[in-house]
């Protein structure tokens, strides 16, 4: 599960850690989301640092896998950032939609939620948006077609420039 | 080396599209010494140029112009604008099918007499029977190299076929094995062996699978009778005022319109792009479009009837090591109502890599349900169902009443809802699969609904009687004796088998019947 705090300014990295981060921690500084555990960080430009940071925890909740990083996640939505950019009523969609999960969740906000049960929950109540299924929709080739994440599922990729499978175990089950 | 025919030549066959159908059709025409220009949609791609990935190699090879799509079947709600997975480029979907090569059965040449009068469907038996088109399965397969015949080996069986064998030997299935597969088992044709890739959907980089592209195109074009012309969309086949053809009119890359002159034009686009350029070539003197005084042209549109079974083990498979397609059962492929349902299916494995596998297995779902199934990816089994569905007149490619594409043609809608033998068919398949997976350990299995469709058939099918179909026993539309139909759209009913193997026998007949009535002068 990841906890995700929104930073305010003057908060030291010793105050984030003291409310109790269980697991990954996500940052929001200025106008970028920050993995400090993992040096990476995602500078938005049309959308809020913090609209990003909740579409990072809702990709995770419509696609969980528990083994990959945020990261992947975060590469797999940063897409909407640029196409906010380039039409407004995207931006709104989108920005608006963060807002309604924030709403439905109650006074923390979708990422206050401490239970994937929960936010899924509020998820199933926007199913049918077109909010929700332009973020399902893209993060389904987005996230799954990023080769990093390949090895994680154990897909072996592009094999043509090793010669294929005839010498590398196409057949080599043995358990049958 | 390679003609080329000026647009006024009025003495060239002119064939559109240039896969199964239509490159076999004009290499076919191009040996016995007849002028062809094959008009293809897409650009010319050589299999080195292939790309093994699979959102890569779609954005390459697909056709994926927009479409419309209407009726229950579930790719309405999923891919409304992609009914179908096949391909826009030189080859056509000889680039991008698995490479299955099985011939019909004689009873699924006449559906209607051996099953029947069925409600809700628009049954017919083909005006050729199996004898008459076995001279043409044996060309066909020596010409493409299909495994299991000619004394060619079959291939050897990857993970994915393993799995398949020992749930069919647990459920007493008899006839499992390796297929008979438009493969090089053995190096042929001046082309190599296959080499067990995987991505066979995405276009052999090794050329071991035949396709047109690079077998029936460039024999066709050492000829010097045959030029093939890449980026050329067709959108209408004139006619002069006796009713018969005299051109096509296409644009090029940029859009620019062209008119090729032509004695003979083969329609050979598969079954959405077929029936819609004959429907759209209507005039004042077919208003109905050209070939339909049936009416028929885009009904009866099949798909197979099909699905997939995916199942998940505790121990590794890492299906998508090797041929796609590597084996099959089919001891289900006999006519037997006993179980439920007129015709028959075939079992054959399939694997998805997993950026499709997530678009696929089960589309518009998410949640832990479906991403722990991904999570087990190398832990998966898989096979295809690929069976006979019923012909229905509501089936039916029509030209969009609004919506046109770049070149100002409107677009195909395509309406498919199941017939009630399909849904019984595919569900004691599902059954059946999943007791394969479930005898050899399967942990969770998935009923994984029909993709896209792969075979799109029977939207110009053939018929005895012209009141019945859109073209005779040789393909020749019964209205327009210079207009053929030269792809899967022709056929009458879709039978079990995969397509392709059928269309390639089906043009080299059509070859044979069209160089004869040329030299006898009657078209």
């Amino acid at each position: 599960m990841v906890t995700i705090y929104d930073g305010k300014p003057g908060l030291s990295r010793r105050e984030l850690l003291k409310r109790g981060g269980i697991g990954a921690l996500l940052v929001i500084s200025g106008s970028a989301v920050i993995s400090p555990e993992h040096a990476w960080g995602l500078e938005t430009s049309a959308l809020k640092p913090e609209t990003m940071a909740t579409l990072i925890q809702m990709a995770r909740d419509i696609y969980p896998h528990d083994q990959v990083p945020d990261k992947n996640y975060a590469i797999a939505v940063k897409g909407h950032d640029e196409q906010a950019g380039k039409d407004a009523a995207y931006k709104t969609m989108i920005e608006d939609g963060i807002a309604d999960l924030d709403k439905k969740s109650g006074d923390g906000g979708y990422r206050g939620l401490g239970w994937e049960d929960q936010r899924v929950a509020v998820l199933k109540q926007v199913e049918a948006t077109p909010f929700f299924q332009a973020i399902r929709g893209g993060l389904v080739v987005s996230l799954y077609n990023q080769k990093e994440v390949w090895p994680i599922f154990g897909y072996e990729g592009e094999s043509f420039s090793k010669g294929g499978y005839i010498a590398r175990g196409f057949n080599d089950i043995e358990w049958l | 080396m390679a003609a080329a025919f000026d647009l006024n030549n009025d003495g060239v066959v002119v064939i559109i599209g240039s896969g199964a159908g239509g490159g076999t059709l004009g290499n076919e025409l191009a040996q016995k010494g007849v002028d062809v220009v094959i008009l293809e949609a897409g650009a010319r791609h050589e299999y080195e140029d292939f790309v093994n990935d699979e959102w890569d190699s779609f954005t390459q090879l697909a056709w994926k112009d927009k479409r419309t799509t209407s009726g229950d079947w579930r790719v309405a709600k999923d891919f409304p604008n992609l009914p179908a997975w096949i391909v826009k480029s030189v080859g056509g979907s000889t680039t991008h099918w698995a490479g299955a090569s099985l011939r019909f059965q004689e009873h699924e040449f006449k559906t209607l007499s051996t099953y029947g009068k069925l409600e809700g469907a628009n049954l017919l038996d083909w005006p050729i029977t199996l004898s008459e088109l076995e001279p043409y399965y044996a060309k066909a397969e020596a010409k493409m190299g299909v495994t299991g015949t000619n004394d060619w080996p079959r291939l050897p069986g990857n993970n994915n076929f393993k799995v398949l064998k020992a749930g069919a030997d647990k459920l007493g299935y008899k006839e499992c094995h390796t297929g008979n597969m438009a493969i090089n088992s053995v190096e042929r044709d001046d082309r190599m062996s296959c080499q067990q890739t995987g991505f066979c959907f995405q276009g052999c980089k090794w050329g071991a699978k035949w396709s047109t592209l690079y077998t029936e195109i460039p024999k066709g074009e050492a000829t010097g009778h045959l030029e093939v012309r890449p980026n050329a969309m067709v959108v209408k086949i004139n006619h002069d005022d006796s009713g018969k053809v005299t051109g096509v009119v296409y644009a090029e890359k940029d859009g620019k319109l062209q008119e090729q002159k032509a004695r003979i034009v083969a329609v050979a686009g598969n079954s959405i792009e077929s029936p819609r350029l004959l429907l759209n070539s209507a005039s004042g003197k077919f208003p109905d479009g050209l070939a339909n005084s049936s009416g028929q042209v885009g009904k009866n549109y099949m798909r197979h009837t099909t699905g997939s079974v995916y199942a998940i083990f505790d121990k590794p498979v890492h299906m998508y090591r090797g041929t796609t397609m590597a084996g099959i059962i089919r001891d289900e492929a006999r006519h037997d109502p006993s179980r439920g349902f007129v015709g028959g299916y075939e079992f054959e494995t399939l694997s998805l890599g997993l950026p499709f596998m997530a678009a696929f297995l089960d589309p518009g779902a998410w949640g832990r349900s479906f991403t722990t199934a991904l999570d087990h990816y190398d832990h998966m089994a898989g096979l295809w169902i690929v069976g006979e569905d019923m012909p229905r007149a509501e089936n039916r490619i029509t030209l969009h009443a609004d919506l046109k594409d770049e070149h100002g043609m409107p677009i195909a809608d395509v309406h498919f809802d199941d017939h009630p033998n399909d849904t019984a068919m595919r569900n004691h398949a599902y059954k059946q699969a999943s007791a394969l997976y479930a005898a050899v350990g399967a942990t969770r299995t998935f009923p994984t609904p029909p993709y896209p469709s792969t075979h799109n058939l029977g939207t110009n099918r053939m018929s005895e009687k012209a009141a019945d179909g859109v073209v005779n026993k040789h393909g020749q539309t019964h209205d327009i004796k210079n207009l053929f139909v030269s792809d899967g759209s022709q056929f009458t009913t879709g039978a079990a088998e995969n397509p392709t193997l059928t269309i390639v026998s089906l043009a080299i007949r059509q070859a044979d019947y069209i160089a004869t009535q040329m030299s006898a002068k009657t078209i």
